[in-house]
This record gives C-alpha cells, structure tokens and sequence, in this order.
C-alpha cells in the first residue's frame, strides 16, 4: 500500500533512490550539495540501504566514481546543484558517451556571479546537448517517482543512456508536502535489477579492455549517431514506462509532457518543472473567470517532444512560454526550443516568451494572470 | 570499435593486443642500441619502457629491443645505470 508521509522534495528524492535499490553513491558533500546525499548517507550508515557510499572530493570525481561504478555493472547514482554541476560539466558528456545509465538529481539553483543559491533552471539546461535523459519534477510526489522511472528509461537495453531529474531549488527541494513512499514489492516489479547488455567494465566478469580510446572521425560520427538513435528510442520507452507506471501505482504524471485544462484552450502557457505546477494553478482559476488557458508541463527535455507540443499548438490562437532560465543573446531556452519545434512542423501560433523568476524571484499566479490578460486585451 | 546488430550501441571498445595501432617503429628518429658486454641484466631498461618494447625471456640473457614498436624515446637510455644503451640516428 506504501505510506504517505510529508518530505521535502529532497527526501523524496533520496527515497526514489533508495527504492531503486541504489549500489552506489557517490557525492561530494559539501556546498552546494543538498540534503538528498545526507539523508542517504545515513540510511547506508544505519545499515537501511544495502549502498556503498563514496565521498569524494568533488563532483567531477563524483561523477567519475559514478561512472566506473555503472561500467563495473552496478546502480549508480549522485545528486548535484548549480556550481557543482558545472564542474561536473566534463564528465557529464563522458558519462552519456560511455553509455553509463547513471541517474542523477539536479536541483536546480541560479548560477554566479551574483552568488545566489536560489531556484533557476538555467544550469541543467546547459546541458541538453550532452546525451542526458532531462525529466523535470514539477511536486516532490513526482521527483521520487521520476528517480524510479529515470532508472527504468535509463537502463532500457534500447537506450543505455544516463538520466538527469530535475527539481526545482528550495520551491521543491526544501519545500515538505505529502508523498507517498511506495511499497519496495511494488517498486522491485517496475524496476527490476541492472542488467548491463553491452559492457561491463570489471576485472572479476570480463577480459580487459579499455572504453573510449581514440577514433577517427570516420568512427567517431558513428559512436555520435548511436546516442542520436538511442534518444529517439527513449521516447516510445518513455512513454511505456510512465503508461506502467500509472497501471501499477496509480499515479500520472504525464510522459513527455503533461496536459492541463487544455480541452478547447485558446491559449497554451508551458513551462518546466513547479513553475508549471504554478501555471497549472493559475489557470484553474483563469478558467473560472472565462479564460480558456491551458497548461502544458514539459515533463522531458531530452529527448524533446516535439511531436507532442506541436500538434497542441496547432490548436491553439496564442502560446505564452515561461522561462525560469535564459540564454543570454538568444531568448527563454524553452521557448526558443519550441520556437524551433514549431517551424520544424509549420505551426505558426505566436509564441510569447515571459522570463520570470531569475535567481529564485518569486513567480505569482498574479504574474502568470498579468501575462495571460496582456495577450487577450491585445 | 565494436557493436552489435542495434545501431543505438556502437562501443568504442579496445581490446590489449600487439601493437593496436599499427607498427610505430617508424616514428623513431633515435634507434636505441644496446652494448652487450656492458649490460649487466638489472632490467632497468625493461621497467622503464613506456611501449613495452624491450623484450626479456630469461635473467640470464641482455634484453632485446623489439624495432618494430620502440619509438626511440631513449628512456631506457636515460635509465641504463652502466651506461650500456647508445643511441644513433636512423638513416634515410
């Protein structure tokens, strides 16, 4: 039956792993580290966890151990923040190219200068482009299930690639709310245990050999495409594992996205993450006052659901995109990513770009309204 | 590089075998050789030999320099205690 508990959004990932029956963890634990390692630490310090626990010295090395872990056959997993997980940057595109099926929880906080520890989602969409599976939790119940659901897409034998969950900086991750904590029977039938089906780097089960030596360019495209394939596989598998996760454990939580008041919208606002939990919100009551908003939460990033966001474009007069990130130069990195979706399909619904919330700024229901109203009296 | 019949995992495996890429003898500008009845068979040169190209089949005998791979990068040169590797520059 599973029990419900109040946990902050940090618990709740840390209760996702330990479900996942995580073998190795590997974190540096200090600044800007959350509480997700802490509470980790101390379940396999109790003996409660069956994990082993490496702190390292910095989240490049984290991430490193995570990968020599998952090579050598095992669950790996780590958590990261802003600063960290820009020094983590190197081997976060090493961990995709050595197809290690780590996952990893960002929670997302600004980056400096100014030093800001608050929420922002530009750090982890910095990194698109690296061969990670990105899932945004949008609530703590869905952070916990995202790690569960991110091992299972991770370690598909059609995909083999590393997943990063996102939750949002203190909105979510030092914010308590209800979660239920699953049964760990439930969890052992939806996950079941890692079963390397290309390599496992590891003295004591294989021959030796050495991963990702030099490659000629002829070579090198073909190792490339085969991530491009991969992600193009998640998406079906994707989709699968959040369909079977629904029939075991009763939740939906979308699969690439997730639709909200969108029957016979006129006007779709997406977002990433809580800030699409607070659009969600605010719709319902602009729907009470006669407006026909819809929300729409980009649940993955990578692979993007560009199929999905432009047929509920196509249906719709006007589309706002809320940015809780930006990328100096261009625009909002989600509107600009459906922006581009949009062309690739020949939609051409308006798409109005409001960056809000940099460096932790509150985001209201008053603010979402105020961009709502302005398209209508327009 | 090694793969399997699903095109969304090609590996870039190595496996140790002699001279994986290819016979680099031929960048050597430098041929290490060594004087026979200077070694004293202290396997320094054998240790030190960043290509595992000096070859030892028994204490008893001098190492063998193996042309086909020694890149001519004189450690063992270097390392030798009694002086008993010279070096000459490889003709045309």
């Amino acid at each position: 039956m599973g029990i419900y508990d109040v946990i902050t959004g940090n618990d709740a990932v840390a209760w996702g792993a330990r479900l996942s029956r995580v073998e190795v963890i590997a974190a540096y634990p200090i600044t800007p580290q959350t509480t997700i390692v802490e509470k980790l630490a101390e379940w396999v310090d109790k003996g409660e966890i069956n994990a082993r626990y490496i702190a390292v010295e910095s989240e490049h090395s984290a991430m490193s151990a995570a990968m020599g872990a998952s090579a050598a056959g095992a669950r790996a997993f780590t958590a990261t923040s802003s600063q960290g997980f820009l020094y983590m940057f190197e081997m976060i595109s090493w961990a995709a190219g050595a197809r290690t099926p780590i996952v990893m929880a960002v929670v997302n906080r600004a980056l400096g200068p100014p030093w800001n520890i608050w929420s922002e989602h530009t750090d982890a969409l910095m990194a698109r482009d690296t061969g990670w599976i990105q899932f945004w939790a949008s609530n703590n119940q869905e952070a916990l299930d995202s790690i569960i659901q991110a091992y299972r897409v991770a370690e598909d034998k059609r995909v083999i690639l590393p997943a990063m969950v996102m939750l949002g900086g203190f909105v979510l991750s030092h914010t308590a709310m209800p979660v239920k904590i699953h049964d760990q029977n439930k969890v052992d039938q939806y996950l079941p245990p890692y079963n390397p089906p290309h390599y496992v780097l590891n003295p004591k089960l294989s021959e030796p050999f050495a991963y990702g030596n030099i490659l000629f360019p002829w070579d090198y495209v073909k190792v490339r495409l085969s991530i491009q394939k991969a992600m193009e596989n998640s998406i079906d598998v994707i989709k699968r594992a959040a369909r079977e996760f629904e029939e075991i454990f009763g939740i939906w939580h979308g699969d690439l996205i997730k639709e909200a008041y969108t029957d016979n919208a006129e006007m779709l606002i997406f977002a990433l993450g809580a800030v699409a939990e607070q659009a969600e919100a605010t719709a319902e009551s602009l729907r009470k006052n006669g407006y026909k908003v819809g929300v729409v939460k980009v649940r993955i990033t990578r692979p993007f659901p560009k199929q999905e966001i432009a047929k509920l474009a196509n249906k719709v007069s006007h589309i706002i995109v809320i940015d809780r990130d930006i990328s100096f130069g261009w625009d909002g990195i989600l509107a600009g990513e459906i922006k581009a979706t949009l062309h690739e399909y020949k939609v051409d619904t308006p798409v109005t770009t409001k960056i809000m919330g940099i460096g932790g700024d509150d985001i209201l229901p008053s603010h979402i309204e105020k961009a709502v109203k302005e398209i209508y009296s327009k | 590089m090694s793969g399997n019949t699903n095109n969304h995992l090609i590996l870039p495996i190595s496996k140790p075998t002699k001279g994986a890429g290819g016979k680099t003898g031929s960048w050597r500008v430098f041929r290490p050789v060594i004087i026979e009845k200077k070694c004293i068979k202290c396997m320094m040169c054998w240790m030190y030999c960043p290509e595992a190209a000096i070859e030892v089949h028994s204490r008893s005998e001098v190492p063998k320099i193996n042309y086909d791979y020694c890149k001519g990068c004189l450690v063992c040169k270097e390392v030798c205690p009694v002086n008993a590797i010279v070096s000459e520059r490889e003709s045309e």
